[in-house]
């Protein structure tokens, strides 16, 4: 079976040594590593932001070639931080993720993240939790084939952490590429996938067991897992 | 829509009365002389009516571009410095080297402008927080004002500071229809262009990452914007001298009506702007037979409240 995704050779100058990714439809990826090893980059140079190294595909199209309408309908990316300088309407920003006006779209997406009540009030009076979820919608809002997103957990309470977890799970089996950079290995085993990112480069890519199995997280970390959880590991 | 409709009437009412007062004296003219009324309308009014609407319009769209790209609603052409790099510019261009065509001083003036923008992008950064755009504009716009006094008591015409005066406070009284020209074509130019970027700064308001990942260029954007703008706002300055908080103002009303989106704005500020500064304009005809007021000390007293307002109302941003 063909990737939906294919990287070849994304890099970022001094940040992410050139690096191959495939990624497959109907799978949940999981992108860990230490701060400032590389994960933001990695989702970055796939998103093509800031003159990236590489070449990326999704579909068989080429990521530096698409138009700007089809490019939203083959990825959005959803960066970790959450400002928003102005004061949109909830309902507002999901709509930027679309080319075109589709309120049906909008209301599903507010009902799908409970938004509801919230959808009137401007995006800069909502709570950081809040303002994940917004802007977590606006990037689905295209139905896009790939999602990109940095650290969409963060900020979140244990219910819209499982909730949000629970909707990307669907989307991939739906038939997406979810990609998600994550810092709380407790939540790895709901993933299809691992790829640890640690100094600028890939370190390790295989399905948590086997991540978790040997020494590589220790290794890259400086923890452990015990029965108890995790550690900060011993000498 | 029908609140567009109406702005654009209140403009259309606005500019056909600034055309035609003081109605008594174009009367009398019609009667005894219409060849004269005729020139009167067409060669005074008309220019002054012209370019109360196209540089209202101008200092209204940049601003609200400025605002969008700078991500802050402190970011118009005045507090940026781009009017005072313009007048610096075009006072070279005119007392210094010897530039005389409207068209040339226009350029000046754009020059200046992008001068100082460029500088702005340089010592604020990107997308800017509200101290950081503050204070480089406040030193770009110091630094300009003062080099251009220096232009000024320094020139070779022993009369430039007085001829200057009334200019450098802003107005449009006695401009000829090429000196309109010479503002209002590169304005109109730059501002059509302006307005290409209306979807772009709305998705530039999620960051310049998510811009960028819809496949839109940042750095290219800033450079267009900042160019465009500099073109319109120095061509309009050469002309008319510095004119402030219109394009503060008109975008920060205009963002009321499209619900804080900040390229949708870019229309809605145009036409606010020539609103504005149409009214202003009729204003400084209240002033006593035989004096001026500037109209820039019009635009400052009714634009320093709303000035306050935004600042108060953004006092968390300038906490660090």
């Amino acid at each position: 079976m063909t990737p939906l995704l294919r990287a070849a050779g994304v890099g970022m100058d001094g940040r992410l040594e050139p690096s191959d990714l495939d990624a497959r439809a109907g799978t949940l990826t999981a992108i860990i590593g230490p701060n400032g090893g590389g994960k933001t980059s990695l989702l970055r140079a796939i998103a093509r932001i800031d003159h990236p190294l590489g070449k990326v595909w999704i579909d068989g199209t080429d990521l530096d070639r698409a138009t700007i309408p089809h490019r939203r309908t083959l990825f959005s990316f959803l960066p970790a931080a959450r400002d928003v300088p102005w004061p949109i309407a909830a309902r507002d920003v999901i709509a930027l993720g679309l080319t075109r006006a589709e309120p049906d779209r909008v209301e599903a997406l507010l009902d799908l993240l409970e938004l509801g009540s919230l959808a009137g009030r401007p995006i800069d009076r909502l709570s950081t939790g809040e303002r994940a979820r917004v802007l977590l919608a606006r990037a689905l809002a295209p139905r896009p084939k790939v999602l990109l997103l940095d650290e969409p957990l963060s900020n979140l309470d244990p219910y819209w952490t499982l909730r949000i977890l629970e909707i990307l799970t669907q989307i991939a089996h739906d038939g997406s590429a979810v990609l998600v950079s994550l810092h709380d290995l407790n939540l790895l085993d709901r993933f299809d996938r691992a790829i640890v990112i640690a100094d600028g480069r890939i370190v390790a890519d295989g399905t948590p067991e086997q991540l978790q199995s040997g020494d590589r997280l220790s290794a890259v970390f400086g923890v452990e897992k015990t029965s108890a959880g995790w550690r900060i590991a011993g000498p | 829509m029908i609140r567009w409709t109406l702005l654009l009437g209140a403009l259309v009412l606005l500019a056909v009365t600034a055309l035609l007062l003081p109605f008594g004296a174009l009367d009398d003219l019609l009667h005894t002389d219409p060849h004269l009324a005729r020139m009167v309308l067409i060669e005074l009014r008309l220019p002054r009516v012209l370019l109360a609407v196209g540089y209202g319009a101008t200092l209204g769209l940049t601003g609200a571009a400025l605002q969008a790209l700078f991500a802050n609603p402190l970011a118009s052409p005045d507090l940026t410095g781009g009017s005072s790099g313009a007048a610096l510019g075009a006072v070279a261009g005119g007392y210094w080297l010897g530039l005389s065509h409207p068209l040339a001083l226009a350029a000046a003036g754009a020059g200046g402008a992008l001068l100082a923008l460029a500088l702005l992008l340089a010592l604020a950064g990107r997308r800017s927080d509200t101290a950081a755009l503050l204070l480089a504009g406040l030193a770009i716009s110091l630094a300009a004002g003062a080099a251009t006094s220096l232009l000024l008591a320094l020139a070779p015409s022993p009369f430039a500071f007085y001829d200057s005066f009334t200019w450098l406070m802003g107005s449009l009284v006695d401009r000829s229809v090429p000196q309109a020209a010479a503002a209002l074509i590169p304005a109109t130019i730059a501002g059509a262009l302006l307005l290409r970027h209306v979807r772009s700064l709305d998705l530039l308001a999620l960051g310049e990452d998510v811009a960028a990942a819809a496949g839109y260029r940042p750095s290219a954007m800033r450079l267009k914007i900042v160019s465009l703008s500099a073109v319109a706002v120095g061509a309009c300055v050469a002309v008319c001298g510095a004119v402030g908080f219109i394009g503060l103002i008109a975008p920060v009303i205009a963002r009321r009506f499209t619900g804080g989106h900040p390229g949708r704005a870019l229309l809605p500020a145009a036409l606010l702007g020539a609103l504005l500064m149409t009214g202003a304009d009729l204003l400084t005809r209240l002033a006593p037979p035989g004096r001026d007021i500037p109209l820039g000390v019009i635009t400052a007293i009714a634009g320093t409240p709303l000035f306050l307002w935004v600042v108060t109302r953004m006092r968390w941003r300038l906490t660090p």
